[in-house]
């Protein structure tokens, strides 16, 4: 069975999902939910270095390089926060991050 | 002549003005701040007030009271000597047909009342100089007084029934100022909101008699209507569906508005609470002047009167059966002035009963010899209770006719004169109602005649009981309270000596013209009487029997008052205790507070509190601006859930959102 576009964007598109679930059905830490992102990101990466292949066009793989970049950048940054979020309030459990309620 | 009535009429209203305006603190301390003023009690309790305010505005409004009543003593002699005058003084209300003016009316009917409010005004103006000279407030007390005074004067001498009416919402106006003059008691404001309401019943009256005497007469002035009368014999006028004798009809309805202004049974109930205002007031306004406002409206609208015949016969049986019931409650009554108060009302009934037999010119004469002593008797009880340090309790006065003696010799004369005591001013006007009510021939007038003797023996009865429980016996007051008793000082003797020779010589003096052989002429074209009504010369043709009966009844009222509180005192006691249900029935005025109070009051109240409760608070409250304030707090409060603060939910929203403008996006672009 060769390994066809459609299995490439199938596994993005599963990957894509359990990051979404991850986001909302993660009840315990932030961190999850950085990881989360973390695996849209490489969700959308396949997609771009898939058809990037299949098009035979490499401003696809370019730019999941890109996408690598600003996704560690973002990490860190993100990371950075939530460090000095546990330093303020002493959790990053995900339900107690609600100051936001109205 | 035309200087000099309005002179009359308007000085009372100037010394209101001025008094009112210039003479109290309001507008003294204009602009700025007034001193505080604490009433600090002494040892035994007494409030003692003080007034430290100008003396002018009361010496002012009692000095032109005392011109008015000259000048209405010489319109009076003036009048009676045959003149009539009508000053227009200018136009009031034009619409349509109807039109009303202002105008002084002086007939003698007008002239009568003038002399009757002049005198007794300026003397009680006088009386309270030293009745009220403690009284913080006593500007205020004279500019209603005068006001009262003006208001009573525009009713007297209106020519229409307008200017009748507008004086007789003043004197209400007047009497409700007064009755509550001490503002800071809750029964005096009681008191006057209760003359006030209860008043308003009988001027709703009286407003529809007016507008059916437009109706009928096209016409509310008084000579197109007394013109019109005999024409309007037969005629009829829809009244709430039915077909009634129009001339019927609008002499019952303005009797309404008098049965509410003289407290007449049904609407008495006002009367005997008015006496929560001061003394002098009582002896003006609830005695003397605005109460026989009723009397003076039937004895002015004689002409209507005179040809409804079944209203006339209404008048009787209200007027015997006040008479009598109220007699009956004055019997057993503990407070000396509304045992006074229920004693007007009954000689009230007696006015009404002679007015309704067609003898105007007797219950005229009661009127006015009846305002002369009774006035003594309020001012003199008002002498008493000022010597009493304020105690208006009959059982805790007692033997004071050594500490007031000349207070005392007042209250006899008042007393011999509204008993009928053999030529005294009430033996003349009294005897002749009860002897015109036998004359008159009628079964109803003998009931009324019977009821009325009744009566003379009930006013005999507590008269003395008053006079013996008050003023003879054992001192019953506190040892404090007997060494403050002193005699009224002499501005306050005065008004009372001048009132005991009217109670002792106006019926002697003025029975010829007011009853006797000059009275056709005495009353000229005032007093309209059918030709065959001929009750005035009758009633000097009755029986010997009958002109007996009322000295008979005093006789007897006075020698069982006697039995009871002077020779056997422990009899009255027993009695109550024997009767116990019938002295209940009478010392709670025949349960007609209670009565009210369940037929009307408690409804009232009961309407109020369902259209407060339901109607306003439920419904338009609830629907309107309470109930959408509630919906929107309840949409607030659900919306503001969706802001759980949670990252993860606004992370979901917003993938929702991306999903569904994609889908759209796909699915339309």
């Amino acid at each position: 069975m060769a390994i066809g576009l459609a299995h490439f964007l199938t596994v993005a598109a599963i990957l894509f999902t359990i990051g979404v679930f991850g986001i909302f059905l993660n009840r315990k830490n932030v961190i999850v939910i950085l990881m989360s992102v973390e695996l849209m990101l490489l969700a959308v990466n396949i997609n771009l270095v898939a058809f990037s292949a299949h098009l035979g066009d490499l401003m696809g793989q370019v730019f999941s390089l890109l996408v690598l970049t600003v996704a560690a950048a973002e990490a860190a940054i993100g990371l950075a926060i939530l460090v000095v979020y546990y330093r303020n309030r002493g959790s990053i459990a995900v339900d107690d991050i609600n100051t936001m309620k109205g | 002549m035309e200087t000099l009535l309005k002179l009359i009429v308007f000085l009372p209203l100037l010394g209101a003005i001025l008094a009112g305006l210039g003479g109290t603190a309001v507008f003294r301390y204009i602009g700025s701040a007034p001193p505080v003023q604490d009433a600090h009690d002494d040892d035994d309790g007494h409030h003692h007030h003080h007034y430290d305010g100008p003396r002018w505005p009361m010496l002012l409004t009692t000095a032109l009271l005392m011109v008015t009543a000259v000048l209405s003593w010489i319109a009076f002699f003036d009048v009676i000597s045959g003149n009539t005058y009508k000053v227009v003084l200018m136009e009031w209300v034009r619409s349509g047909e109807m039109t009303a003016s202002w105008a002084l009316r002086v007939d003698t009917l007008t002239a009568v009342m003038l002399v009757v409010v002049t005198t007794v005004s300026a003397l009680v103006h006088l009386y309270s100089l030293g009745y009220m000279s403690h009284d913080p407030h006593q500007p205020r007390f004279f500019s209603y007084l005068s006001l009262f005074t003006f208001a009573m004067l525009m009713l007297v001498t209106s020519d229409n029934l307008l200017q009748m009416f507008f004086g007789w919402e003043g004197v209400g106006l007047a009497s409700y100022l007064l009755i509550g003059f001490w503002y800071n008691r809750d029964s005096a404001n009681a008191a006057a909101i209760k003359a006030f309401v209860v008043n308003r019943v009988g001027d709703f009256g009286f407003a529809l008699g007016i507008f059916a005497a437009f109706v009928l007469f096209g016409s509310i002035e008084f000579d197109p209507i007394f013109a019109a009368a005999g024409e309007m014999q037969g005629k009829t006028l829809t009244f709430l569906g039915w077909e009634v004798p129009a001339l019927e009809l609008v002499a019952l309805l303005l009797f309404m508005g008098a049965m509410g202004k003289s407290a007449q049974f049904l609407l008495h109930t006002w009367l005997p609470d008015a006496m929560e205002g001061p003394t002098p007031v009582s002896a003006l306004i609830h005695a003397a002047t605005m109460v026989t406002a009723g009397v003076f409206l039937v004895a002015r609208m004689s002409p209507v009167y005179e040809l409804a015949p079944f209203t006339q016969d209404v008048v009787v049986v209200i007027g015997a059966i006040t008479a009598f019931f109220a007699a009956t409650v004055g019997l057993v009554q503990n407070d000396i002035k509304r045992i006074i108060a229920y004693s007007t009302c009954s000689q009230l009934g007696y006015m009404f009963v002679a007015m309704g037999i067609g003898a105007y010119g007797v219950g005229m004469f009661h009127l006015f010899t009846h305002a002369f002593f009774k006035a003594l008797l309020f001012l003199g009880a008002g002498s008493a209770i000022h010597a009493m340090s304020d105690e208006q309790d009959i059982w805790r006065m007692g033997g004071l006719k050594n500490y007031i003696p000349r207070t005392y010799a007042m209250m006899l004369i008042g007393t011999l004169a509204l008993t009928g005591f053999p030529f005294t001013a009430g033996y003349f006007s009294k005897d002749a109602i009860i002897e015109a009510a036998f004359a008159a021939h009628e079964p109803l007038a003998m009931t009324a005649f019977w009821l009325l003797v009744v009566a003379a023996l009930f006013t005999s009865f507590y008269s003395w009981r008053l006079m013996l429980v008050v003023f003879h016996g054992k001192p019953r007051a506190s040892r404090e309270t007997l060494a403050r008793v002193h005699e009224s000082p002499l501005v306050m003797m005065l008004p009372l000596y001048v009132l005991a020779l009217g109670a002792l010589f106006a019926g002697w003096l003025f029975k010829d013209w007011f009853i006797g052989a000059a009275e056709a002429e005495f009353w000229g074209a005032a007093l309209y009487r059918a030709a065959d009504n001929d009750i005035v010369q009758a009633l000097h043709h009755v029986p010997a029997w009958v002109v007996w009966s009322p000295f008979v009844m005093m006789v007897i009222g006075f020698s069982v008052a006697v039995l009871f509180y002077v020779v056997k005192t422990d009899l009255p006691e027993k009695l109550a205790t024997a009767l116990r249900p019938l002295y209940l029935f009478l010392l709670n005025k025949w349960y007609f507070d209670e009565l009210y109070d369940w037929l009307f009051v408690r409804p009232a109240f009961a309407f109020g509190r369902l259209f407060w409760k339901v109607g306003d608070q439920k419904i338009i409250d609830g629907l309107g601006p309470n109930g959408v304030a509630a919906r929107v707090l309840n949409l607030g409060s659900i919306t503001s859930r969706l802001q759980s603060g949670y990252v993860y939910h606004y992370a979901f929203a917003m993938l929702l959102g991306i999903a569904g403008l994609l889908t759209w996006l796909m699915m339309g672009g």
